[in-house]
């Protein structure tokens, strides 16, 4: 735990430090708010449209996040010292998913408000409970995954590439179930509770990518 | 010297795809002794410095490490050896000192050492600027901070007095000489220097050991051959 809370905090430092990633992740899904008010043509957006467009702008900001959550690793030497340490190569894992669960937070406090001024029709207020409980189980998968694919793309040379072709399939199901547990939310009929057949789905699919990342990370750092 | 191997290679190969970079490398290096690994530019004496430190696995062979063979014990292993490479292994956007305390952490070593550290290399007054904006001699004298935080038993030095000016070089010395009583692995750009702190020498060409053997041994034609 104490080599998590080391690498954790030495991420968020280095963010803190270069403002490189979470501003990016803010001002590209402000940008896409504004782009899908001017396409759909439309004042408001409310139900199930309302939450596919939120839940692919979030995740298309998280792409840019997961792109960038090894760089300093790779091109700084970070790996190799993390390597010659006497840590479980676990905590990397864990910790990377925290600095990323983290950014997503920190994008959503910003970007959930604006979608709300900017397209969403019903008020945010009522249902934003569940709207938080929904976003945290889905930034959980997209911070397990994330970790998993980026892991996976800092190593090659398209490595921008490599993290949306690997990243954005495996996240497909997650994208569903978040929609759909969210888009009753903002229909503004009164539901403030997802509904829980989404609900466990997200949660099912976090725990599998969780123990499936866990087996096999260790490996992605081997030569 | 304590006559046991602090590393044993019985034909080491290594290759990057096509491309052999080390072949059929044995030697044997007693503890607390130096060997200097010499050879022109790409004759795999990184890639041997990055076997021994565990970050690369060797393709045929068998090594050992303190007694330890690898791949298998890697992380046996890991905690013992401090890697000095060419690269700094130090994030430039943060300062030196958060830097070596963060390694100190990976390490379990107290800030106590960090401090200590600073102050023996004379960069206790510039710790707290970011790294990028400290020229290379800097960078390095925090390097060898870095790789010697946790007092390692095996030091592997690749072109450890790089970027030091002389009395940079004699500031990191009580730190990565002889005096620290650690195994050394030592690679330079001035063979003459290696062979002065060698007790062993392994001469590389195209990833073939030319020479493995004491620096007398070694003598004037085959260094001139070795580097012709």
């Amino acid at each position: 735990m104490r080599t998590v809370v080391t690498v954790l905090r030495k991420d968020l430092l280095l963010e803190l430090r270069t403002l490189e990633t979470v501003p990016a992740m803010i001002l590209f899904s402000l940008v896409t708010f504004v782009i899908f008010h001017f396409g759909l043509n439309r004042a408001t957006i409310a139900g199930q449209l309302a939450a596919g467009v939120l839940t692919a702008t979030l995740l298309f900001a998280a792409m840019l996040g997961i792109n960038r959550l090894f760089v300093a690793e790779r091109e700084q030497g970070g790996f190799d010292a993390f390597l010659l340490a006497p840590v479980d190569r676990t905590a990397l894992l864990i910790a990377k998913a925290a600095a990323l669960f983290t950014f997503l937070a920190v994008l959503e406090v910003i970007s959930v408000p604006a979608f709300g001024l900017l397209l969403l029709g019903p008020s945010l207020g009522p249902p934003l409970p569940g709207l938080i409980a929904v976003l945290a189980l889905a930034d959980v998968g997209l911070a397990v995954i994330g970790t998993l694919v980026s892991a996976i793309a800092v190593h090659t040379r398209a490595r921008d590439l490599i993290g949306p072709v690997i990243g954005l399939p495996l996240l497909v199901p997650a994208l569903i179930a978040t929609a759909r547990a969210t888009g009753p939310l903002l229909a503004g009929q009164g539901h403030t509770s997802p509904p829980g057949k989404w609900i466990a789905i997200l949660a099912l699919y976090d725990l599998v990518f969780a123990l499936l990342a866990y087996a096999v990370f260790d490996f992605l750092l081997e030569d | 010297m304590d006559p046991r191997p602090a590393i044993e290679l019985r034909g080491l190969a290594r290759h990057f795809g096509e491309r052999t970079a080390l072949r059929q490398v044995s030697l044997s290096v007693p503890t607390g002794a130096t060997l200097a690994v010499l050879g022109q530019n790409g004759a795999g004496k990184s890639t041997l410095l990055r076997i021994l430190a565990t970050l690369l696995r060797p393709h045929a062979g068998a090594v050992s490490v303190l007694g330890e063979p690898l791949p298998k014990r890697a992380y046996a292993v890991r905690g013992k050896l401090g890697l000095l490479a060419h690269e700094p292994l130090l994030y430039r956007d943060l300062s030196g000192r958060e830097n070596l305390r963060y390694h100190a952490r990976l390490h379990g070593v107290g800030a106590d050492r960090v401090e200590e550290l600073l102050k023996a290399v004379q960069m206790y007054e510039r710790a707290d600027e970011p790294v990028r904006l400290l020229s290379r001699g800097m960078v390095q004298r925090l390097a060898v901070c870095r790789a010697v935080l946790h007092k390692p038993e095996l030091l592997l030095l690749d072109e450890p007095r790089a970027n030091l000016d002389p009395a940079a070089s004699e500031l990191v010395e009580p730190l990565i000489g002889r005096a620290t009583g650690a195994t050394r692995v030592l690679t330079s750009h001035d063979p003459r220097a290696a062979l002065a702190e060698a007790d062993v020498v392994l001469a590389l060409r195209g990833g073939r050991a030319l020479f493995v053997g004491s620096p007398a041994e070694l003598g004037e034609s085959r260094l001139n051959e070795l580097y012709g």
